[in-house]
């Protein structure tokens, strides 16, 4: 049977001592996509995470997962979930194979139905060499890549993912990403939050944008960028900037935000800019196309979350 | 394969998985560990059977070591799964998070922390038998009744693991654990009949220990131990397995409160 969308909420909401971490989110997520969850820290990824997971019960709305009842059905429902947690908690008294075995059992599911499973996942995770090291030996990038093979082990419906390439250096966070490029095109529902918005722009199909529990925007990365900002950002920096500044005045005649030393001006066409700072000498400028980050920030502001 | 249907008609195991995991990781450290459980309560039985016992002759018609060696096995009984649902539990819970991955594979906090405590009673049986074995290597045990003792150690570790994952539920950190040893575990220890007979104690002493766990189990494995009748079996039963069925559903709702907020 074939499931439309295998998660749906409608204005979920909870609250912690007053204060509503998540406010009325609805979510609609169709099978087989690659759906983000942005936002700052403190706007409540985790703790819709940890609803969709049944671990924490909404205060008010309506929650399913492949049709199940959260958090009613919760566990029959994570039978068929695949989980990557923020923190990685392998095992640490165990080798990798064990590790992968012990958790297979926690699914119910005994040696002899996993063991080609586990062959197949230790490859999958480039971690055939390591099958018998112990978890301390690992480095980041291959302890994350365990215990991504280990939500795996029950062939999920759905992979859920929490910051799932926090704290990697570049070429680990690039084989994640391959390696869940590779499940994507292989049809599997992948739901992860993230900080980073390459990972979200490279990655994800659909993206939501939480801020203080709201959603604030939606739609695909591109649509994102087209709803929200202008397609050219310039940066522009240099000893003469506070001169450049003075003598054009206040009328830039675009967007622009000042950032300490460094002016950014959103535009439509970026050609007389261009050619304006060109001209100009002590004026570093960098052109590049809008991005996701561009948006994030415009809609999420630029003050610290902490 | 979705591993559904298998979780489905076991309900009744569902904490299988926890305490074989447990099981496994035992097995890998089994020398050390066997040796922090049951050397300990021997060097008690030495240390004070042999020693303070030469002054101290006969208790209640036996040789003073006979006395404590049944008193240790219940000790231990009690202090190996005290340290299994306080340290080693807290740090699957709050320091690993080997729970949450559990709880991530369609387990609920119920199976673990059921899971938890069956394994602390397997640590308790597995430290009366290897105590068990010594004492009736020394002659210290009368006959083969004394294997009762075994199913004893069992439900009292199981009966302390859940006293133990009670408080762990509200732990903030390993040193709280102390408090618990200070107040509960060792006053247990000293009014329950395990280093010397509470008769000529005062009657307040007395009625205190009536209401101990600890106690009971001394009163049904010391016959056991040295070949006497024993007598009120499912009175003593019945007090454990009190603290048990009372211990084990409030650690289970005050850890789901703690992880399931």
């Amino acid at each position: 049977m074939q499931i439309n969308n295998v998660i749906e909420a409608k204005q979920l909401t909870k609250t912690y001592d007053e204060k509503c971490v998540v406010n009325k989110l609805d979510l609609t997520i169709p099978a087989g996509q690659c759906f983000g969850l942005l936002g700052p820290n403190g706007a409540g990824k985790t703790t819709t995470l940890r609803m969709l997971l049944g671990m924490t019960t909404p205060d008010s709305g309506e929650l399913q997962v492949l049709q199940y009842s959260i958090p009613l059905q919760a566990r029959q429902m994570r039978a068929q979930l695949g989980v990557v947690p923020q923190m990685d908690n392998l095992d640490p008294d165990f080798t990798v194979t064990e590790n992968l075995y012990t958790y297979a059992s926690y699914f119910g599911l005994c040696r002899s139905q996993v063991k080609d499973r586990i062959e197949y996942l230790l490859e999958f995770a480039n971690l055939q060499s390591k099958r018998h090291a112990r978890i301390d030996t690992l480095s980041g990038g291959m302890q994350r890549r365990l215990t991504l093979a280990r939500a795996l082990i029950n062939q999920p419906k759905i992979l859920i993912l929490d910051e799932p390439t926090t704290g990697l250096d570049p070429q680990a966070r690039q084989i994640i990403w391959q390696r869940l490029r590779h499940l994507q095109n292989d049809g599997m529902t992948i739901v992860l939050t993230t900080h980073y918005m390459e990972e979200a722009q490279r990655l994800c199909d659909q993206i939501a944008i939480v801020d203080q529990g709201r959603m604030i925007a939606s739609g695909s990365p591109k649509e994102l960028i087209d709803n929200n900002v202008e397609p050219h950002v310039v940066e522009v920096h240099g000893t003469e900037l506070e001169h450049w500044l003075t003598e054009r005045g206040e009328h830039l005649g675009a967007r622009c935000e000042r950032l300490m030393e460094t002016v950014i001006f959103y535009l439509q066409d970026e050609q007389p800019l261009l050619q304006e700072l060109m001209a100009k000498k002590g004026l570093e400028y960098l052109h590049r196309p809008a991005n996701l980050e561009d948006v994030f920030l415009k809609i999420t502001g630029r003050e610290l979350r902490e | 394969m979705s591993g559904l249907e298998d979780c489905q008609t076991q309900i009744w195991l569902r904490w299988l998985p926890i305490w074989r995991r447990n099981a496994r990781v035992w097995r890998k450290l089994a020398g050390p560990a066997l040796l922090g459980n049951i050397g300990e309560p021997l060097l008690y039985l030495f240390g004070l059977g042999y020693g303070l016992g030469f002054f101290v002759g006969q208790v209640n018609g036996m040789d003073y070591v006979v006395f404590l060696a049944s008193g240790t096995v219940c000790a231990s009984a009690m202090n190996t799964a005290s340290f299994e649902g306080l340290y080693s539990a807290y740090t699957r819970m709050a320091v690993q998070d080997t729970w949450l991955g559990m709880f991530t594979a369609p387990l609920d906090l119920g199976d673990i922390v059921v899971g938890e405590a069956i394994w602390g009673g397997t640590k308790s049986l597995i430290s009366a038998a290897a105590i068990l074995l010594v004492a009736a290597g020394l002659g210290l045990v009368a006959d083969w009744q004394a294997l009762w003792v075994l199913p004893i150690a069992f439900l009292l570790g199981t009966c302390f693991a859940s006293l133990a994952l009670v408080v762990t539920s509200v732990s903030k950190s390993y040193d709280f654990f102390l408090y618990y040893f200070t107040l509960v575990i060792t006053p247990m220890l000293l009014l329950s009949g395990v280093f010397f007979p509470l008769e000529q104690m005062p009657e307040l002493i007395q009625q205190i220990s009536a209401y101990l766990p600890l106690s009971h189990a001394v009163a049904l494995v010391r016959p056991l131990m040295t070949g006497q009748a024993v007598s009120d079996i499912l009175f003593h039963l019945g007090v454990i397995i009190l603290y048990l069925v009372i211990a084990l559903p409030i650690a289970i709702r005050m850890i789901k409160k703690r992880l399931l907020s």
